[in-house]
């Protein structure tokens, strides 16, 4: 019987031929990455216990981004303890204040096709957007794994979603993702694995696929993947991941799913998710033009550099509504110089954004100027449970970067094809 | 004892569906110390909890409990507040793992829509039964396997992994 993508990474990494869902199988991981809030200050005591250092400190990748930017002295601490660790336990993939983990990782080439990695941090599904099985686990797993390179899985079914047809301008991954959220539900995955094919995925980035993978966290799953193509060849080339092919890491044609869905991408409408669930998506057309304070352009799911173009695709020209803030966290360092570099960032400083250091912070309600009482805010980030972000009464919709620039002109949530269409009748 | 006697018996606290984990361990508070973050546990959806909540006492939910992010912080808070169990219609898939890595019980249990605020539950975690006593009710949930029995009655995956490595000669012996 044929096997999914994911179960041909998951048999390697059990070292087994085959597997099935719901067996319970133990595999040794590949790459484990860590961040400074659920890493060292949680793993240390627990490696302490066991009486052993890490497993092989060459296969962890240590990302500082959710204490970022530091404000007071425990979030300091925090991150001297981070360094710290590094030093100690001889971390060479330490990325320090270099962005939000899930973003950095693909870009210093650590994820390449048919590993099995373990991140310490629920979006880590994005990973699977270079057809590796990575996802997240909380920090006493963490500890399990530093200390022994191996982590036990009930093998997972996949539910296929098939992609069919391309976006229209304006329209973008994360409106797949809220679309998807609003179907099936925040539950609807069952913790199983997303695997995300159809003729739509070859028009697609890596970056977008990235997002697309990423929120299948909201749809309840263990993880996403996506097979890889040129697409991806292209950008392991590019960030010198050092992958020659090879490997069958696709799903094989008599492959079994738990459920087959489709969307069409050509009728796919920009979604916005009212508060406070990802699930309560509708398209931007249902959403009565709600007034916003702030507009907020982060996060892993929403500033990558692609992210900052669809932005900047809207905002080129224009001044954001007098009364509204829009907030802009780069995803990394390294979107931030090159958004420096191909004139993104003077457009999006000239629109009146505000940048701030890359990193977790105001996503998470960790660190930083979060929302204030009963203030309402626009964002490109994965989640706007109540509170998140900042005090209970604030309230947070989630949309596509498009559409946060759109509505930061306007000051309301707007449906962004409308500028598009008004660029286009003007050339 | 062996993990099938297992029961655990405590006060009902009942909430909805989709409870998450920036409602569970809020991300103003994550900086600081377990009991101080336990006592915004649940604050915003209700604010007496944390400070009303008695050790042994169950929470009881419905759909997806845990749901969101990877912080085991989550679990902690609520062992810190003496809760035994968490028993809902579904969980959270990282939430579930992170809940019987520390040695909290969370009990799938399809009929949870039942249970009221202070009913007294006793659950045998083994077997999949809840019963109410006070209302003569009994309810099926999941059985819990038994190697996720074993992590919870050994305190956790660590404890776990400490008797494995040191009869592996793994951990230094002092």
């Amino acid at each position: 019987m044929g096997q999914t993508l994911a179960e041909k990474i998951i048999a390697r990494a059990a070292r087994r031929k085959s597997v099935s869902p719901g067996e319970i199988v133990t595999c040794q991981v590949d790459l484990a990455m860590i961040h400074d809030s659920g890493g060292p200050r949680r793993v240390a005591p627990l490696l302490k216990r066991l009486g052993v250092d890490v497993w092989d400190p060459d296969k962890i990748v240590l990302v500082s981004d959710h204490f970022v930017p530091a404000e007071d002295e425990i979030s300091k601490s925090i991150l001297a303890q981070t360094r710290d660790w590094a030093r100690i336990n001889a971390i060479k993939n330490f990325h320090d204040l270099e962005g939000i983990c899930h973003v950095v990782l693909p870009e210093r080439g650590h994820l390449k096709p048919g590993m099995f990695v373990a991140g310490g941090d629920s979006h880590s599904p994005t990973g699977g957007a270079f057809g590796c099985f990575m996802f997240g686990v909380g920090a006493t797993d963490m500890g399990g794994i530093m200390a022994t390179g191996e982590t036990w899985i009930r093998v997972p079914a996949t539910i296929r979603i098939d992609l069919d047809g391309e976006l229209e301008k304006g329209v973008s991954a994360k409106d797949i993702n809220l679309a998807l959220c609003g179907r099936l539900g925040m539950g609807g995955a069952k913790y199983q694995v997303v695997e995300f094919s159809g003729n739509g995925i070859a028009s697609l980035s890596m970056e977008e696929r990235m997002t697309l993978c990423n929120m299948t966290a909201e749809l309840g799953a263990m993880t996403g993947i996506i097979a890889p193509d040129d697409v991806t060849q292209t950008y392991l080339d590019r960030v010198g991941a050092d992958w020659a092919g090879g490997g069958d890491w696709r799903s094989d044609p008599g492959a079994s799913y738990l459920e087959h869905h489709r969307l069409d991408l050509n009728a796919l409408e920009p979604q916005v998710a009212a508060p406070h669930s990802p699930a309560n998506a509708a398209p931007v057309t249902n959403m009565g033009n709600a007034r916003i304070d702030r507009a907020y352009i982060g996060g892993c799911t929403g500033a990558k550099l692609g992210d900052l173009h669809m932005a900047a695709d809207i905002l080129k020209g224009k001044k954001i509504a007098p009364d509204t803030r829009l907030m802009v966290v780069p995803a990394s360092t390294r979107a931030l110089a090159e958004t420096k570099a191909d004139g993104t960032h003077a457009i999006l400083s000239d629109a009146g954004a505000t940048f701030v250091a890359s990193g977790c912070g105001i996503c998470a309600g960790y660190v930083g100027d979060l929302l204030g009482e009963n203030e309402v805010c626009l964002s490109t980030t994965a989640r706007n449970f109540q509170g998140r972000m900042g005090a209970a009464s604030s309230e947070v919709y989630l949309a596509s970067p498009y559409t946060v620039a759109a509505s930061a002109i306007i000051g309301r949530i707007t449906d962004p094809r409308e500028f598009l269409k008004a660029q286009d009748d003007a050339s | 004892m062996p993990p099938d006697n297992r029961s655990l018996t405590g006060k009902a606290w009942v909430f909805g569906d989709e409870v998450n984990t920036d409602v569970l361990a809020p991300g103003q508070y994550m900086s600081g110390s377990i009991p101080n973050l336990a006592k915004h546990c649940l604050e915003s959806v209700d604010p007496d909890f944390a400070a009303n909540v008695r050790t042994g006492d169950i929470v009881v939910a419905g759909e997806n409990f845990g749901v969101g992010s990877s912080r085991e912080q989550a679990v902690e808070v609520l062992r810190a507040l003496g809760v035994s169990a968490v028993v809902a219609k579904t969980f959270g898939g990282i939430f579930f793992r992170n809940a019987y890595n520390l040695g909290l019980y969370a009990i799938v249990c399809g009929e949870a829509d039942q249970i009221q605020p202070g009913d007294i539950l006793s659950v045998n975690a083994a077997a999949g039964k809840i019963t109410v006593s006070s209302r003569k009710l009994a309810l099926t949930c999941d059985p819990v396997p038994a190697f996720l029995l074993e992590m919870a009655e050994q305190g956790g995956l660590i404890a776990g992994l400490e008797a494995r490595l040191s009869a592996r000669g793994g951990k230094n012996s002092t």
